[in-house]
C-alpha cells in the first residue's frame, strides 16, 4: 500500500447552466477506509460522485482517483472504479443474471473468471434464488442488492455508491449496512453518500458534511462531534414542570462551571436542555447534588453525545431535517413556475 | 441526471480488439434478448411491410399498364420501395431505446464502463437493426414474389443485402447520434416523426420521378432512400444486370448501380463521422 489517496477530490466546481451545483469541495479519502458524503437534498452529492466517476467533466478544480487524473485519463480511471447510481436502472427484460454478464463483458472479463465471480457476488448478496428471473419482477431492495452485485462484479479497488440505502426498509438497510462492512474487510475503498446521518455515524471513517455544494465540515465522525463539543443532557424537574420552577432550575444550572448552554424546551414539558464540557466525573451527579441543595428534585434525566446533525446545526444554523424541507419546499416552487 | 462526458478519445475506432468484440457482442445480445422476450415488436415489423404491400398494391391494381415502366406493374414497382422504407423505418427509431436508456440512467451503468470505445453501443444497435432489417427485407421479397412480381436473381439478392445494410447502417447512426445530442425522448420521436414519412413522400418509393414536378424531382433524386430503392427496382427488372447499369436518370446526371453504393457508402462514412463527433464532444 502506498500513501496516494484512493480519491482525492481539490475545489471542484461544477454548474448547471446557472445552477452551482458544486462551489467548492475538497476531501481525500485513504485506501480501505468507507468514507462519507453527508448533506441534505440538493447539496451537490451526486454531481461530486459523478465528476469522480467520469460522468460529468469538472468545469474547475483537480480530481484523481488511486493517483490517476480523471479528466486526462478517464479509461484508467473506469478500470479501478465501481459506481452504483442512485437510482437503480436495470433492464427490465434481462434477467439478473444476464445483467451481471453484461457488465462482466463491458469489463471485459474471460468467460470462466465472469460465470465464478457472478456465482460469488449472487451469493454474496443473497441474490442466487432468483438470478434467472428477469429483474422486472424484482421488488425495491431486490433490486438495489442486484444493482450493488453489478458494480462489485470486477472487484475495483473503489467502490462509489450514491446514496445506496435511500428508500429502502430497515430489513434491506441493515443487509446492505453488513454488506458495506464485508467489502472493507476485503480492503476496498468505499466512497458513499447519504442523507441519513446515522448511517454516516454509523459506516463511515471519516465524512466530508455537504451544504450547497460546500464542504462545511470534515473528518472522522468522532471529531466533528467532538469539535461542536459537549454532551447533551436533558433534565426534567417535574414530568411537567410549571415555567417558573423550570426558570429556577435553568438559573441554578447555569452558575455550574462546566455547564456550557442551558435552553427551555417548552415542546419537552419545559424540560431544560444542557450543553455541557465533560471534564471527568460524571456531569450528572454535580446536577443533581446541585439541585438538591437548593431544594429542586430531578424527575428524570437522559444524556447523550452530539450528534452529527448538530455538527450540521452548528456550521448552517439549521438542522439537518430543517435543510430538507427546505429543499422540498423549493423544489415545489420550482416546478409551480 | 445524465449528462455525460467523454473525454477526447482517439478518433480511431480499435474495430481489430478483442475486448472491442466482447462488448459489442454483449451489448447487440441485450437487444436480441429483449427482441425474444418480446415478440410482438417482430411481429408487428413483419406484418406491417405485408399489409403495405397489399393496400398499395391494391390501390393502383388498375393503373394502365406500363406506367411505371417498361413491363412492370405496381407490385413489382412498389417491392422495392416497401423494402426501403421499412428498413429505413427501423433504423430510423433505432435511437430510441438508447435515449431511454439515457434518461433511465442505464447508459451511465456502459459510460463508467472502460469500454474500450464507446463506439460499441452504436455498432451493436446498428448490428441488431440490420438483422432486423435484413429478416424484414426476405420476408417482404418472398411476399412480392408470391404476389407475382418476381424476384432479383442470387447475385442481385447479395446486392440487395448490401444496399439494405449500408442504408440501415447509415440511418441508425444519425438516430443514435441524436440520440445522445437530443435533451430528450419526447425532442427525439418529435423530429423521428417529423422526417419519416415526408422522406418516404420525397424520395421514388411510391411513384417515379417521372411523376413528379420538377423541385420533387431534385429533391427526390437526392435523397438517400433513392439511392437504395433505384438500384433494387433495377435488379427487379433485370436479370442480366451490371454494375455500371444506369438506375436512376436523376435532373442531375445519369446514376448507374456503382455510383448508387458509392452514394450510400459515402452515406454511411458521413454518418459514423457525425456519431463520433457528438461521442467525442461528450454525450452533452
Ligand atoms: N442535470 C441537471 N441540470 C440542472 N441542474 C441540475 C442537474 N442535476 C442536478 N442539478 C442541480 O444541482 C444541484 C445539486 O444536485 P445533486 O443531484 O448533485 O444533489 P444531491 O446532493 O445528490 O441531492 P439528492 O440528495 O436529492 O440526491 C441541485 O440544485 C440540482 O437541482
Ligand atoms: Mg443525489
Amino acid at each position: 500500500m502506498s500513501d496516494t489517496p484512493a480519491i482525492s477530490v481539490q475545489q471542484l466546481q461544477k454548474r448547471y447552466g446557472s445552477t452551482v451545483a458544486v462551489a467548492d469541495v475538497s476531501f481525500q479519502v485513504q485506501p480501505g477506509q468507507i468514507y462519507g458524503v453527508l448533506g441534505p437534498n440538493g447539496a451537490g452529492k451526486t454531481t461530486t460522485l459523478h465528476c469522480i466517476c467520469t460522468l460529468l467533466r469538472p468545469d474547475a478544480g483537480q480530481v484523481e482517483v488511486c493517483g490517476i487524473p480523471v479528466q486526462e485519463n478517464p479509461k484508467a480511471v473506469r478500470e479501478k472504479l465501481g459506481f452504483v447510481a442512485q437510482e437503480v436502472a436495470l433492464d427490465k427484460v434481462l434477467t439478473g443474471r444476464e445483467l451481471l454478464q453484461l457488465q462482466a463483458d463491458i469489463y471485459h472479463m474471460p468467460r470462466p473468471l465472469a460465470q465464478e465471480r457472478i456465482t460469488a457476488v449472487l451469493q454474496l448478496l443473497d441474490l442466487t434464488d432468483r438470478a434467472d428471473e428477469r429483474t422486472g419482477t424484482y421488488s425495491g431492495g431486490l433490486r438495489k442488492r442486484l444493482d450493488l452485485a453489478a458494480g462489485l462484479l470486477h472487484q475495483p479497488q473503489v467502490l462509489v455508491l450514491d446514496e445506496p440505502t435511500v428508500g429502502l426498509d430497515i430489513q434491506s438497510r441493515l443487509v446492505i449496512w453488513d454488506f458495506l462492512r464485508q467489502l472493507k474487510a476485503m480492503g476496498i475503498t468505499v466512497l458513499l453518500s447519504s442523507h441519513y446521518l446515522e448511517e454516516i455515524d454509523l459506516l463511515a471513517d471519516r465524512v466530508a458534511i455537504i451544504d450547497r455544494g460546500t464542504v462545511i465540515a470534515e473528518g472522522t465522525p468522532e471529531e466533528l462531534k467532538a469539535r461542536v463539543g459537549g454532551e447533551r443532557i436533558t433534565v426534567k424537574l417535574q414530568e411537567f414542570a410549571p415555567k417558573e420552577l423550570a426558570e429556577r432550575g435553568a438559573q441554578l444550572l447555569q452558575s455550574l462551571p462546566f455547564v456550557q448552554k442551558v435552553l427551555i424546551n417548552s415542546a419537552q414539558g419545559n424540560a431544560l436542555n444542557l450543553v455541557v464540557q465533560r471534564n471527568g466525573e460524571d456531569p450528572l451527579n454535580a446536577i443533581r447534588s446541585h439541585l438538591q441543595a437548593h431544594g429542586l428534585e430531578v424527575f428524570s434525566s437522559s444524556q447523550s453525545r452530539p450528534s452529527l446533525d448538530d455538527v450540521y446545526l452548528a456550521a448552517t444554523g439549521q438542522t439537518l431535517l430543517d435543510a430538507e424541507l427546505a429543499a422540498a419546499e423549493a423544489n415545489l416552487g420550482k416546478k409551480k413556475k | 441526471m445524465t449528462r455525460t462526458l467523454s473525454q477526447p478519445q482517439p478518433s480511431s475506432i480499435p474495430l481489430f480488439t478483442a475486448d472491442f468484440w466482447q462488448e459489442t457482442f454483449a451489448l447487440t445480445r441485450r437487444w436480441f434478448i429483449q427482441l425474444q422476450r418480446r415478440p410482438t415488436t417482430l411481429l408487428v415489423g413483419i406484418i406491417q411491410p405485408l399489409l403495405w404491400l397489399i393496400l398499395f398494391g391494391a390501390l393502383f391494381q388498375n393503373a394502365p399498364a406500363g406506367i411505371f415502366g417498361a413491363g412492370q406493374n405496381y407490385t413489382q414497382f412498389l417491392g422495392a420501395g416497401v423494402i426501403v422504407f421499412t428498413a429505413f423505418g427501423g433504423a430510423l427509431n433505432a435511437g430510441v431505446p438508447v435515449i431511454f436508456d439515457r434518461e433511465f440512467g442505464f447508459l451511465n451503468r456502459l459510460l463508467v464502463a472502460p469500454l474500450t470505445s464507446r463506439f460499441s453501443i452504436v455498432l451493436a444497435s446498428s448490428l441488431f437493426i440490420v438483422s432486423l432489417a435484413l429478416v424484414q427485407t426476405m420476408v417482404i421479397i418472398g411476399a412480392d414474389y408470391a404476389l407475382g412480381a418476381g424476384i432479383p436473381n442470387g447475385s442481385g439478392l447479395a446486392v440487395v443485402v448490401l444496399i439494405v445494410g449500408l442504408l440501415v447502417l447509415g440511418f441508425t447512426a444519425l438516430s443514435l447520434g441524436l440520440a445522445f445530442a437530443m435533451p430528450g425522448h419526447q425532442q427525439l420521436l418529435a423530429l423521428i416523426f417529423l422526417v419519416n414519412l415526408p422522406l418516404i413522400f420525397s424520395s421514388t418509393a411510391l411513384a417515379p420521378l417521372s411523376f413528379m414536378p420538377s423541385w420533387l424531382r431534385w429533391v427526390a433524386s437526392l435523397n438517400p432512400l433513392t439511392f437504395a430503392i433505384e438500384p433494387i427496382r433495377h435488379l427487379y427488372r433485370n436479370s442480366d444486370w451490371s454494375f455500371t447499369d444506369v438506375v436512376l436518370q436523376a435532373p442531375w446526371g445519369d446514376l448507374t448501380l456503382a455510383g448508387s453504393l458509392g452514394l450510400l457508402a459515402g452515406f454511411v462514412v458521413v454518418s459514423v463521422i457525425l456519431v463520433q463527433n457528438v461521442l467525442r464532444k461528450g454525450l452533452a
